[in-house]
This record gives C-alpha cells, structure tokens and sequence, in this order.
C-alpha cells in the first residue's frame, strides 16, 4: 500500500475512540462480575465499581459455590460431554467428508445435499421426539444421550467446512499413497487427517462452543444431579441462590473462566477459521 | 465437484467400493437416527393426539385448536409477534453495528485489531446462563449499576428497571442479546471485507472515492453477499432462540409473557411448566409451526435472495 495521504491521525483517532467504546461495552459486564465476585456482601452493593482492596476482599462467594452445589461433578459431566461429541463430530464428520470430496459415485451430490439440511435446520426442532427415542433407549438422564444429539448436531457443519479443505489436498498425494499400496483407509487417516488438522482444530472450536454452552437439552435430556452440565448447574444453582449475590457472582465467575481459558488458547484459531472463509 | 459432462464418458465396470460406504456410515446413521428421523417424527406427531389413551390420527385438528381456541390462539400469536420484533431489533442493531464495527476494523494499517476483535467477540462465547444473569444483576434497581452508569451521561432520569415492564422487557432482552451475537456479523463482515482485492480499493482511490463514500460504494455492494448471510443466520437463530429469555425472565417469559417467543412457547407446551401440563402432540405441532417458519426464511433466501445476488469473482 503506497497512499499514506488515507489516514489522517485524527481519522485514526475517532476510530480508536470507537473501537475502544465498544470494547468497553463487550468487556465491562464480565469485569464487573468478575471484580465484584471477590468482594465482601457489603462493598459489592456499597461500591459496585471498585476493584476488590484488601479491606474489601472476601472469598466467601466461591466457599459457598465450592461447598453447597456439585460444581466439580458439572465440570466433570460438561468436560466428558464436550470432549467426546467433539471427537465423534470430527471423526465420523471427517470421514463423510472424505468420501463426499474424494469419491464420485452415484448420490453423492444428493447425499451431500441431505447432510447440509442440518445447518439451516435447528435440531430443537426435533426435541418432542428425540426426547421420546430417548425414553424409549432408556438412555434419559445419560450423558450419553447428551454426546449423540450434539454429535447429530455438529455433523453437518464438520462436513461442510471439512470437505472445502479436503479438496485442497493434493491428489498427486495420494495417488502416490495408492500405487505405494495403502488402503483407503490408511490414505484417510495416515495422509489426509493430518494435512487438514488446521481445518479440524476450527471445526472444534465451533462444534465446542455451542455444546459448552447449551441448555436446552440438558434441561430436557439430561435434568437429574448426576448428570448436570456446568450450563444447567450454574443455571440452577443460581436460581437457588437468588439473593446471595456472593454466590451467585462467584457462580457466575468459575462458569466464565473455562470459556475464557479456550478462547485464550484457541483464539487466534477461531478468528483465522472465520477470517478464512469457513464460513463463507 | 463432480463434472457433468464426464458422467456421459464410459462407465467404467469397478468392483463395489466398500469404503465409500465404511466412510459416510457413522455420519449418516447418527445423523439420521438423531436428526433427520425425530424431526420427521415431530412433523407426524402433529397430526396425531390422545383419543381415549390412544395415540389416533386427529388430522389438522391440533393445528385447529392452535390458530383457533382463543387462549392457544393467544399464545401463539403473542409469541410469534414478539419473535418478529426480536428479529427486527436485531436487524436494526446487532447487524448493523456489527457492519460498522467490521468496517472500522478492517481499516488498513490500524493497531491493536487483534485485541479489539477478541474483546468484541468474548460475549458471544459465553453461555446464556452467565450472559443473561450478569445483566439482570446490571439492569437490576436494587444493585444500581445501570442507574450509576446512566448518571455519568446525565440520564439518570430515564432509568427504569425495564426488564420488569411487560412493554420494554421484550426491547431489553432484545438488546442484551445483540450484545451477545454483535461478534457473529462482525467476523463475517470483517472477513468479507478483507477479501475484497486492494486493486479494487486502489482503483477506487485513483478516482478520488475515498472514506465514507468509498465504504457505501465500492465496500457494501462487495460485501452484499455477505450480508445475506448473516440475516439468515439472525432469522433461523432468533426463531429457533430459547436460553437468552429462559435465562433472563423465566420460563413463563414474563412479565406478562410480554417477551415469550415460539421456544420458549415451545417448550412450556411440550415440556409443562408448574401448573401446566407438558403436551406432546401440542408441543410437536408449535414445533412444526416454527419448522415451516424457519423453511419459508431459508428458502426465501436462498431461491429468491442468494439467486439474485451477484457475486463478484476476483
């Protein structure tokens, strides 16, 4: 770029000033409670606004989340439900879109098309009878019930996003993998998975972040104590505690912090999966 | 994909690739088991009923009591209106910033984009529960930080604990969900706009359009496709929303039902909710209802808008 005439400073500066005034308003909520969860009862409705000082300073929000709700147990059943749906989308998801990209054969455009419904159509749509299939598989209250929705939720997209990069891989590969001998399958998962591990790495982040943060189906699933997610949990657990703010922002802290150690972590996945045209 | 015209060359005779089908199986039978089959199950489910115990074929008459016993009827309509006014709203705001916000962003040579855009887009990572307590707790009288806030800019006069008024409620939990979802449009847009080629900008600036109007004229129309998609997006999101208002108000959706949309109709009927009762055949015909809703958008859009659309090749 050659015209530097484009940018006056004070141009710059309005939009800094705008960038920052919505910076403001996307952070300050998760500041505030996030300051105020470290705060004794009284500082947090006296001064709303101040960091925690030493006078000030009490932990007694997150004694009472630790001690009352089952909080270590939700982390558990979130961690195990998200872990495993993200595995089984990015396998089962991957393997589709391997025979969708790397195969001609009859029906596959018609395949293709079937399995691109579920992007635009919620699964929500369909709770009255998965909730009844559930039943009848006797698998409610099961976290296994929660993984097999989200893996049927998540598929669609994973094949989507993952047969765009499928094509960029090169055939001259695995033709060279073919006359080598290998099979099929030693093609897909000792030549292709690892060539597309950028693109599987986005579709996880997408596929985790609306499971992590799903309630509908918890609620409707999987409602019982021993199978709370961390969604459903703080949801309840917050309900219960209405009126002990401490509590209640401290619940509301350990919810935000897995998020906010993800997005730490896979931030600049996320935004290159998005800018890169994932979506497009 | 697969070329046309190659399909017509000499079928070549290959033995049955097995693997083809060892690759699509798992997606397909889970997809399918878990997708594709209750949602047609849901659509069958609302032309049957209870007669007597027994699950019997009723035809349209659960769609009869829905648009015409007056309390469903009510209901119902009662949901979708506000869910229209839940969808403009965020057509109105959330998108519409999200542009503007994209815009700035994609400004050339500007610092600190990075962290701008991870801030901007945290909100839409965290859950409803968090999103929508940490704004009740803001926008609550007794803790008085919105009041404070709005004092700062000499409006403290204007305060009023909206989220208990049945006519600003719906406005309110509109709003703290375009806070949440300002990240979506942003990304997209912001990645449209990165695509558009420097040529075409510098061309632009050989013609003297620069600022303002090089964004209304050179930018929208390149990014149009773009837009379409994120109001699709926003429309299939905002029928099919749930969590934000059952966080923020409840399941009754109060006060009043002043901010009940078709989910949280949905599932108040098929679920129960305290004194009612769950109803399955009900709950699958609203379901229903909102499937058509959600087809007519998609389909709208991607034979009458998407066709249309002319997309640029660079």
């Amino acid at each position: 770029m050659s015209n530097k005439a484009r940018t006056s400073p004070i141009r710059t500066g309005l939009i800094h000033l705008a960038l920052i005034g919505y910076t403001l308003i996307a952070i300050f909520p998760v500041f505030l409670t996030i300051i105020n969860s470290f705060k004794d009862r009284n500082a947090i409705f006296r001064s709303p606004m101040q960091v925690p000082r030493p006078s000030t300073f009490s932990l007694v929000g997150y004694q009472t989340v630790l001690g009352q709700g089952d909080f270590a147990l939700y982390f558990q059943n979130s961690f195990i439900v998200t872990i495993v749906s993200i595995f089984l989308v990015l396998l089962f998801g991957a393997m589709a879109a391997f025979a969708l990209s790397e195969y001609r054969f009859k029906g596959n455009t018609l395949v293709g098309l079937y399995m691109a419904i579920g992007i635009m159509i919620p699964i929500r749509l369909g709770t009255v009878a998965i909730l009844q299939g559930m039943v009848a598989a006797g698998l409610v209250n099961t976290l296994t019930a929660l993984i097999l929705v989200y893996t049927a939720q998540g598929i669609p997209l994973a094949i989507f996003i993952l047969s765009e990069f499928m094509r960029t891989v090169s055939d001259d590969l695995k033709n060279a993998g073919r006359i080598d001998g290998l099979s099929e399958y030693a093609i897909f998962f000792r030549l292709v998975l690892p060539l597309v591990r950028p693109a599987m790495a986005t579709v996880a982040v997408f596929t985790m972040i609306p499971i992590w943060n799903d309630l509908w189906f918890p609620l409707i699933l999987a409602p019982a104590e021993a199978t709370k997610t961390v969604t459903l949990g703080s949801q309840i657990f917050i309900g219960q505690f209405v009126t002990n703010w401490n509590a209640v922002l401290a619940a509301l802290s350990l919810a935000i912090l897995p998020i906010l150690v993800l997005y730490v972590i896979f931030s600049r996945q996320l935004i290159r999966g998005i800018t890169s045209g994932a979506v497009k | 994909m697969t070329d046309p015209t190659s399909a017509d060359i000499t079928p070549i005779k290959r033995p049955i690739r097995w693997h083809i089908g060892v690759f699509l199986f798992p997606a397909f039978v889970v997809y399918s088991a878990i997708m594709i089959l209750p949602l047609i199950e849901t659509l069958r489910l609302s032309f049957y009923n209870l007669v007597d115990g027994q699950s019997t074929f009723v035809g349209l008459a659960n769609y009869k009591v829905l648009f015409g016993d007056a309390r469903w009827a009510h209901d119902f309509w009662n949901a979708l209106v506000n869910n229209l006014i839940f969808f403009v709203i965020h057509m109105c705001v959330q998108n519409p910033i999200g542009i503007a916000l994209a815009a700035l962003l994609s400004t050339p040579r500007l610092r600190f984009v990075a962290f701008y855009r991870t801030a901007m887009f945290l909100p839409t990572l965290l859950s409803f529960v968090i999103v929508g307590f940490i704004w009740k707790l803001i926008l609550s009288p007794i803790w008085g930080v919105a009041p404070w806030l709005m004092s700062l800019v000499g409006m403290k006069w204007a305060f009023a604990p909206w989220l208990g008024q049945s006519g600003p409620a719906l406005i309110a939990v509109s709003l703290i969900s375009n806070w949440q979802y300002i990240g979506i449009p942003m990304m997209l847009i912001y990645a449209a706009l990165l695509s558009i080629p420097e040529e075409v900008i510098e061309a632009a600036e050989c013609d003297g359009i620069t600022g303002w109007a090089q964004f209304w004229k050179i930018k929208l129309p390149l990014i149009l496709p773009a837009i379409g998609i994120i109001s699709i997006l926003t429309f299939v999101g905002n029928f099919n929303a749930f969590d934000l208002v059952y966080t923020v108000q409840g399941a009754l959706a109060g006060p009043d039902m002043s901010t009940d949309i078709l989910g949280t109709l949905l599932y108040r009927t098929f679920f129960g909710f305290q004194l009612q009762l769950g109803d399955r055949s009900m709950g699958a015909t609203i379901a229903t209802v909102m499937f058509v809703i959600i087809l007519a958008g998609v389909s709208f859009y991607l034979f009458a808008i998407q066709r249309r659309m002319r997309r640029y090749q660079f």
